[in-house]
């Protein structure tokens, strides 16, 4: 199926055809950063304007790989370095990129919103790249093409999401991925930290984690995200680690075979013990690996390139 | 645009032989299959360069590494046609150093798809030769590109079409002919 949308915003508005478009494109991306010479013309002559308000290694270094890879020319502009210290409003930010005729702006912002506030304002394609509390929709994708490639389809397959619900972008992309894709979804989490009323999204809430790991296929582990809480959600790190950290002797109540994801970076010893974090269970750094493919299939879909069946 | 079939011009049998002789010939020409690769471009090109080179093992028992090539990314054309292909899976699994290339392709007809296949393998290694095979030459090249060995010549107006249809993909082996059809004038 053709994607003819503009933006990559978030999971919740796309439709479970085109992920299956991005993540069979992204199949198709993947041996170009395998190559001896890891670049295609696809994107030569493109402009791409990666603007991060928020930290990051990951997404930015794969985000930028991407986009060399398809020999766009990029640039980086983060809020620590840029006019907006001196008080420039993201509109206007922004408004100064498209007036040097960017064609793609990549953007994480603290604000939930933001991406969309802009994406209706400019002609570029815009791609977020983390949205506040709300979307990471390229880390759901990366998400959902680990997984297709460990299990085919995702119809039935048992995940539960562990940790920080409350503030991250990455459960709820993954939720609305996942759903869509037809696996059953579970999230477990001191009571502080599960949203209320989640069960609204389709998913089984957990406050037990033994419970919780039980006959799950997948453990998709949250980084305790200590900058986003305000204070007084969590008695302390060390009574989290005991109740929700993954141990190898915690997983001994898993499924031999269960799958152990993180969106990274990882708090070693908090909520994932090193020795499962580097482990058989790990498929962490696969995961790393498919971000680039994933961001380049993004990268292509959005500037007119198709994918999928000839129907 | 609405195409016409006009007639056929290869039949299965026809196929069958024309990709035998080049088979032979690519043994004839580089006196054995030493150093030799066969890349074919996707889509088609490639189950025809299977084709080649298992007969190639049959007759001789020589087994060539096999790729496969996909040029969406390569393509030039992007801003004047209408549609955006599909990107398919590109596999070659060897280096491409210092070998003979074979590159396998159904038609050939301006050179752009052969102009991008070869940018696409150089950016692989550095072969020693590369090699063009293809099952129809239908002429006009707008790029000085020419074929090595050729299943069949077929002499084409602008307004014609060669489709070439596979068994791997379209269920059946045979070369058909097309003409364009005038849209405007049949809605009158």
């Amino acid at each position: 199926m053709e994607i003819t949308r503009k933006d990559l915003l978030g999971i919740e508005d796309i439709s479970m055809e085109e992920i299956e478009t991005f993540l069979t494109t992204a199949e198709s991306l993947k041996e170009i950063s395998e190559r001896a010479i890891k670049k295609v013309p696809y994107l030569r002559g493109k402009t791409v304007a990666n603007l991060f308000f928020e930290p990051s290694t990951r997404t930015l270094a794969s985000f930028s790989l991407a986009e060399k890879r398809l020999s766009a020319d990029s640039f980086n502009l983060s809020s620590s370095s840029s006019s907006v210290l001196k008080g420039e409003t993201l509109l206007d930010t922004v408004r100064n990129l498209e007036a040097m005729k960017v064609d793609f702006v990549v953007i994480r912002h603290s604000m939930s919103g933001a991406p969309h506030f802009i994406a209706k304002r400019l002609t570029a394609s815009v791609i977020n790249a983390g949205d506040g509390t709300h979307e990471h929709p390229t880390q759901a994708l990366l998400d959902l093409l680990s997984l297709k490639e460990k299990f085919g389809s995702l119809k039935g397959k048992k995940i539960v999401i562990v940790g920080d619900i409350m503030h991250s972008r990455v459960a709820r992309s993954n939720i609305w991925g996942l759903k869509k894709m037809g696996a059953e979804v579970s999230v477990c989490g001191p009571p502080t930290l599960i949203p209320y009323k989640i069960e609204k999204m389709g998913v089984k809430v957990y406050y037990d984690l033994n419970e919780a790991i039980e006959d799950k296929d997948v453990i998709y582990v949250l980084r305790i995200q200590k900058e986003r809480q305000t204070g007084g959600l969590l008695p302390s790190l060390r009574e989290y680690i005991e109740l929700y950290g993954i141990t190898p002797e915690k997983l001994k109540k898993a499924k031999k075979d269960v799958i152990i994801m993180h969106p990274g970076p990882i708090n070693r010893g908090v909520e994932l013990d090193p020795r499962v974090a580097d482990g058989k269970h790990s498929i962490i750094l696969g995961q790393v690996t498919n971000g680039v493919a994933v961001r380049m299939a993004v990268l292509y879909l959005l500037s007119g390139g198709k994918s999928g069946d000839v129907s | 645009m609405t195409t016409k079939e006009k007639g056929t011009v290869m039949d299965e049998a026809q196929i069958k032989r024309a990709l035998a002789r080049i088979s032979h010939e690519i043994l004839e020409r580089n006196r054995g299959a030493e150093n030799l690769v066969i890349i074919g471009v996707r889509k088609r090109g490639d189950s025809l360069a299977k084709r080649i080179k298992d007969y190639i093992k049959k007759v001789e028992s020589i087994d060539i590494p096999l790729g496969v090539l996909d040029i969406t990314l390569y393509r030039d054309d992007f801003t004047t046609i209408d549609y955006k292909p599909i990107v398919g899976k590109t596999e070659i699994p060897f280096d491409v150093t210092e070998k003979i290339v074979i590159l396998i392709d159904d038609v050939l007809y301006t050179g752009r798809t052969v102009r991008a296949a070869l940018d696409a393998i150089i950016d692989f290694g550095r072969p020693k030769e590369i090699q063009l095979a293809v099952l129809v030459d239908r002429g006009h090249r707008e790029l000085p590109i020419r074929p090595d060995y050729i299943g069949k010549n077929v002499p084409t107006a602008e307004d014609e079409l060669v489709e070439v249809k596979v068994k791997e993909v379209d269920g059946e082996d045979r070369v058909i002919l097309r003409y364009c059809i005038d849209d405007e004038k049949n809605e009158h």
